[in-house]
């Protein structure tokens, strides 16, 4: 609601018609008629706005709401996070304004033209680069899903929107330089093993990531969907680990530490391990599982009895998503929801399910397949194997329960 | 030029030689050589056997004096929590319905302590303080979960030495472990 906020008469205009806009979404019927036939609408009586009058785009007013959810009443914010509002938008691409956030040290402000990427270690020829050296490389775009390892918990999944359970995941078309590219641009030596890679925020954070994705299909990128990636992002350079969890994609990279162990750092000691029953704690859980959440008609939405179409997003960091089962009794039955083309690896699937509400109470449900034939687990079956402590890794299927109003709900809470 | 020239010579080299496969190819040539000096300005990574933690050390006093001034107001006067983590207690709790994760109950390795510190430390001020304050520090933070004595003094062989009683507590990924 503040976008304005740097200009006070722009956003007082901005909260006058912003609560037109809300008392008719709640009223309806005064709006409705004025753009019915056979009153013309306003903005066809008198030029609109300038060829311009927006420098840089910014959506509609009447989209005020569709902004990050940032969670209330946090210790700092600092090391946090934000989600994105999975249940507001369409497609697989996440607009860049709009993806999630986690940051460890906050968001640092840096000047491309004094950044610096250090490639050093077990390297033939420690380097030096700059941002402009780093667009020199052949570069190469992919699609992929980013996901936050700890989306949600395993504990309190007291959320009420798509958002608040599963809005630690966007996706974005990437553009960069293959990490291989600029690791072989140093020349790596025989015992290279593991990359430490080290982001230029005040957390200077810190993963070690195995040779074999480096070599893979690891990226160094510094552009998303077109533009400069977002200061939120990592600008103006993040490591990009296709299916690997979240923190890893260390942003705002300033440093390639080629070793022959991990760093063994606290991120992966102490913080992003998952902690088991038997007081052991799983160490380099790197993938994210198979997932699936329906978006549409999803927590806080109310629906009518009639005809709706079921709408949500699957992905797997094994590769392709191969189906997706909807049920809308329960779990008694599975039907299988078409998959928007293309479905493209380690990317967001969009799934629809044509549906026709008969008023009676039910749940709804999706649940992913990936092409190595993992299926998306039940929480209770998750849970049965990994306790409710591990925290990071819940990749269980979401109900939505549907009361007899169409108040739609989590089936978790 | 010299250099690069150096370079892609010895890159041909590598490709006539016997790096395995996949990791010779072709050079570009952008970019400079870094020198030792700027890696060793940027390079704070500590390995977990703390071989690469640098000269100096802290006693357990002065770190209590440290820790007064830096990071009690976010961890809580003995370490207990606060708006950060408690570092301190949780010993044997790993395993229960409620397990208390810390430095003392879970983290494997003593020179990680000190790279965090240093690295991220204090929050609103990390890298701001000396090596022998991290040294301090991180033996307070020790010696409040027991496992340093109060006359305790680290440097790098003495931090290096601590074995943390979580050490064996991690295993690898089995998944997919949900069939």
């Amino acid at each position: 609601m503040t976008r304005d906020s740097d200009d006070p008469p722009a956003r007082r205009r901005f909260l006058v018609q912003g609560a037109a806009a809300a008392a008719a979404l709640v009223g309806g019927r005064a709006r409705a008629e004025e753009a019915a036939p056979p009153a013309i609408p306003d903005g066809m009586k008198s030029p609109g706005a300038d060829v311009g009058s927006q420098t840089y785009g910014t959506p509609s007013r009447f989209e005020a709401d569709v902004i990050r959810n940032v969670p209330k009443g946090l210790k700092q914010y600092t090391s946090a996070s934000s989600r994105t509002p999975l249940q507001e938008l369409d497609g697989i691409l996440t607009p860049n304004g709009l993806f999630y956030e986690r940051h460890h040290g906050g968001i640092p402000d840096i000047d491309p033209a004094r950044h610096r990427l250090m490639i050093h270690g077990l390297v033939e020829t420690p380097l030096i680069l700059t941002m402009d050296d780093i667009r020199r490389f052949p570069s190469e775009s992919h699609i992929y899903f980013l996901e936050c390892s700890g989306n949600p918990g395993f504990e309190a999944i007291k959320g009420k929107t798509a958002s608040d359970l599963v809005g630690l995941v966007s996706c974005a078309e990437w553009t960069g330089v293959r990490l291989a590219t600029v690791l072989r641009e140093a020349g790596l030596k025989p015992e290279a093993q593991w990359v430490v890679a080290e982001g230029a925020d005040a957390a200077a954070l810190t993963r070690s990531i195995p040779i074999d994705k480096c070599l893979d299909d690891a990226l160094l990128v510094y552009s998303q969907n077109g533009e400069r990636l977002r200061p939120q992002q990592g600008y103006p350079l993040r490591v990009l680990l296709p299916g690997f969890e979240g923190n890893m994609n260390v942003k705002w990279l300033r440093r390639l530490n080629v070793t022959a162990e991990p760093a063994y750092s606290r991120e992966e000691t102490s913080k992003y391990t998952d902690s088991m029953p038997d007081g052991t704690a799983r160490q380099f859980t790197f993938l994210m599982e198979a997932k699936s959440i329906i978006t549409r008609p999803s927590g806080t939405q109310r629906i009518a009895p009639g005809f709706h179409e079921i709408s949500g997003i699957a992905w797997t960091g094994r590769g392709k998503i191969r189906g997706v089962q909807v049920t809308t009794d329960g779990g008694r039955t599975w039907q299988d929801a078409a998959l928007q083309e293309p479905v493209l690896t380690r990317a967001l699937t969009r799934f629809r399910l044509p549906w026709t509400w008969d008023g009676q109470p039910t749940t709804i449900m999706s649940r992913a397949v990936d092409e190595t034939g993992y299926v998306q687990p039940s929480f209770s079956d998750l849970t049965a194997v990994r306790g409710l402590k591990s925290f990071y890794h819940n990749n269980a299927t979401v109900p939505w329960r549907i009361a007899g109003s169409g108040e739609v709900s989590n089936g978790y809470a | 030029m010299a250099t690069r020239n150096t370079r892609v010579l010895a890159a041909a080299l590598l490709l006539l030689g016997s790096v395995g496969a996949g990791r010779a190819a072709e050079r570009y040539g952008i970019g400079r050589a870094a020198t030792a000096a700027e890696i060793a300005a940027w390079d704070i990574d500590i390995d977990r056997d703390g071989r690469k933690l640098p000269p100096g050390s802290g006693s357990v006093a002065h770190g209590r004096d440290v820790f007064a001034a830096q990071c009690a107001s976010c961890h809580g006067a003995r370490g207990e929590g606060g708006i950060g983590d408690p570092l301190v207690g949780g010993r044997g709790s790993l395993a229960s319905a409620k397990p208390l994760k810390t430095v003392g109950s879970f983290w494997p390795y003593a020179p990680t302590l000190f790279d965090y510190i240093r690295r991220a430390m204090p929050m609103n001020a990390p890298e701001s303080l000396s090596t022998d304050d991290v040294y301090a520090v991180s033996a307070y933070i020790l010696n409040l979960n027991g496992l340093v004595p109060d006359e305790a003094v680290l440097d790098a062989q003495a931090l290096a030495a601590v074995r943390m009683p979580n050490r064996d507590g991690f295993v690898p990924d089995p998944r997919p472990d949900v069939r």
